[in-house]
């Protein structure tokens, strides 16, 4: 029992502690912004906002400080909606930020026009990573879709990256298969009936085949991947780059009723800018994000295999369509675990 | 425990504290639950029973409320035993066990997750052995049943400790006096007495085992249909922005509970009724 009131005290004091630090600090010429990311981006953003609390103050004198709060994209969206107060919001996929309009009108409708590229400053795609040596010799989507091999991807219900692998493979498969739709199916089918796990998120499927040792391949993020190989081994693991794959484009926006309210509007869209800038592009693609702009990309191209990269809009129509074709309750992916 | 209220009060002091009592379980308990049938109540039939009936969710019921069970259960035997143990002898090093049972509920759920995770998969230390052996315990239903035996385990054991160790010797004495033998004295005097206290606790770590999440996900293997877990199925309707899907099935969860959960009160009242009648 008195362990029980010593974590209810300890409640009590986490909620006053956050009360207090939430309650807006009133010093003047100083501003901060809340940016609220998904997972993979917080070594990315905190670089990212170094950099540009440096500019700003070199810009305008002003000094800001940017908060940073993480999470799966999903959850992240869903925190906003429910009264996170964020200045701007970088999340994984279009179909998350389409909720804060749709959900509580935080934004306007036609948000990923604002900016260039759909809003996304920077792009990835989906790799795949396997054990050194490549044992099992995988080399495309095909090899997934083969009997006896282990393949570990997230549950894309759950997680956002898990929705850009469930589409490359489908893209893929299209293709091969001249867009027959049901041929496509199985060929996905077959990938996920080679999935022993499904982790609730991108990283617990890193963990999962990285710490855990479980499965021949990982479906993942690049940027994943090559912080992967480079932080855990380049004598453990190598990057296999499939023949298609598709252009996962992470957008931002500036929350607008947020921003508005708080009077962060000028610098919330000063420091989305940023990331447009050849700075910020080069800060992304040190963190293993393909550059947006033609400049850098091209100066870094040898960073980065070439591929051949489908959008969501070309492919499916957009995050919405896609969305409800394959991931809403009946789509096709709950087709695939049916029988 | 309703008597209460009928007799003349002795002491005082009553209203004040029960006006604060349902004031404070308003704004933290009855509240928060009201929006979920509110939010519920916003489908229509058709809906509803889409949400809470389907094949899939029907699977994870299945799986959350039995898994939930068995892991109570165990917890009650091995419970049982480590209170047992450490109410009735005392050996070096049995503060530092004392503690160790608190763990679980010290442990944020998810590193309880990670780390059983790594032991008991087929690469862990436990798991491969058993691996060997044919027997997997990582990433289906036995997986589940772990983490949720892992997480009840205190409940159990800190409902029983106190009881036992207050349990009067002199009636362990007398029944002994009065020619009972060892195990006669345990079956007929010590577990009536414990029992109450052993179904509070299975209870308790039955219903934390209902609503866990953060330890399950990473253990459960989290396959449609087969190893998802009706928690986790909330969260997949919440990350579609189906918040009144979501609440669907909590509020099934939360009334198949509290019905289970008055049936076991209702056992309970049963069982200090008779042990009553002969004290």
């Amino acid at each position: 029992m008195k362990m029980i009131l010593k974590n209810w005290a300890g409640a009590v004091l986490a909620m006053a502690l956050t009360l207090s630090v939430s309650s807006p600090a009133l010093a003047a010429k100083e501003v901060t912004l809340l940016n609220v990311s998904y997972d993979p981006t917080r070594e990315f953003y905190e670089d990212t906002n170094k950099a540009f609390a440096k500019y700003w103050k070199e810009k305008t004198g002003e000094t800001v400080t940017i908060n940073q709060s993480h999470g799966g994209s999903g959850k992240q969206a869903r925190a906003v909606i429910d009264g996170l107060d964020a200045d701007v919001v970088t999340l994984a996929l279009a179909y998350d930020i389409d909720a804060l309009n749709e959900k509580a009108n935080l934004i306007p409708k036609e948000w990923q026009s604002r900016l260039p590229n759909n809003s996304s400053p920077y792009a990835s795609t989906i790799v795949f990573l396997v054990r050194k040596g490549n044992p099992k010799g995988i080399k495309d989507w095909d090899d997934l879709a083969r009997a006896g091999i282990s393949v570990i991807t997230p549950n894309p219900k759950t997680s956002g990256g898990a929705r850009w692998n469930y589409l490359a493979a489908w893209v893929y498969a299209l293709r091969k298969w001249n867009s027959d739709e049901e041929k496509t199916k199985e060929f996905v089918k077959a990938i996920y009936k080679n999935v022993p796990v499904l982790d609730s998120g991108a990283r617990g499927s890193t963990t999962t085949f990285i710490e855990r040792e479980i499965g021949d391949v990982l479906i993942a993020w690049e940027n994943e991947a090559y912080l992967a190989v480079n932080e855990l081994g380049k004598d453990k693991f190598e990057i296999v780059v499939p023949s298609l794959s598709i252009l996962a484009e992470p957008p931002v926006t500036v929350v607008d009723k947020v921003a508005d309210r708080r009077g962060t509007r000028k610098v919330a869209e000063a420091y989305l800018e940023y990331l447009y800038s050849d700075q910020g592009q080069e800060i992304a693609t040190r963190h293993y994000y393909r550059s947006r702009n033609e400049k850098i990309a091209a100066q870094y191209a040898d960073k980065f295999s070439k591929v051949e990269l489908v959008t969501v809009d070309e492919a499916f129509g957009g995050w919405q369509k896609a969305h409800k074709a394959h991931f809403a309750d009946k789509g096709t992916f709950d087709q695939i675990y049916q029988g | 425990m309703f008597s209460v209220s009928k007799k003349k009060r002795t002491i005082p002091g009553f209203g004040l504290s029960v006006g604060y009592t349902i004031f404070y379980l308003s704004l933290i308990v009855l509240i928060p639950l009201s929006t979920l049938f509110f939010k519920t109540a916003s489908l229509d039939f058709g809906a509803f029973w889409e949400a809470v009936a389907s094949p899939r969710t029907l699977a994870a019921y299945r799986l959350s409320f039995g898994a939930s069970f068995i892991a109570a259960l165990v917890n009650a035997v091995f419970g049982f035993l480590i209170a047992w143990v450490l109410a009735r002898y005392s050996f070096p090093g049995k503060k530092i066990i004392d503690a160790l049972v608190d763990l679980p509920f010290a442990l944020p759920t998810a590193v309880a997750g990670i780390a059983l995770t790594a032991i008991y998969s087929p690469h862990g230390w436990v798991g491969r052995p058993l691996a060997a052996l044919g027997i997997k315990t990582a990433f289906n239903a036995t997986g589940v049943v772990l983490a949720l035996t892992f997480i009840g385990l205190p409940f159990v054991v800190r409902t029983i400790q106190p009881v036992l160790e207050d349990f009067d010797p002199a009636v362990e004495e007398a029944a002994a006096s009065l020619g009972a033998d060892r195990w006669q004295t345990f079956r007929r005097v010590i577990f009536p007495a414990l029992f109450p206290p052993l179904l509070t606790g299975a209870t308790m770590a039955f219903a934390r085992a209902l609503g866990e999440y953060g330890s399950v996900i990473f253990i459960s293997g989290n396959m449609p249909s087969k190893t998802e877990i009706a928690p986790l199925l909330i969260m997949t309707k919440l990350e579609q922005y189906d918040y009144a899907g979501a609440t669907a099935i909590a509020v099934v969860m939360l009334l198949v509970s509290f019905a289970l959960f008055l049936v076991i009160n209702y056992l309970q009242w049963l069982g200090s009724r008779r042990s009553g009648m002969n004290p």
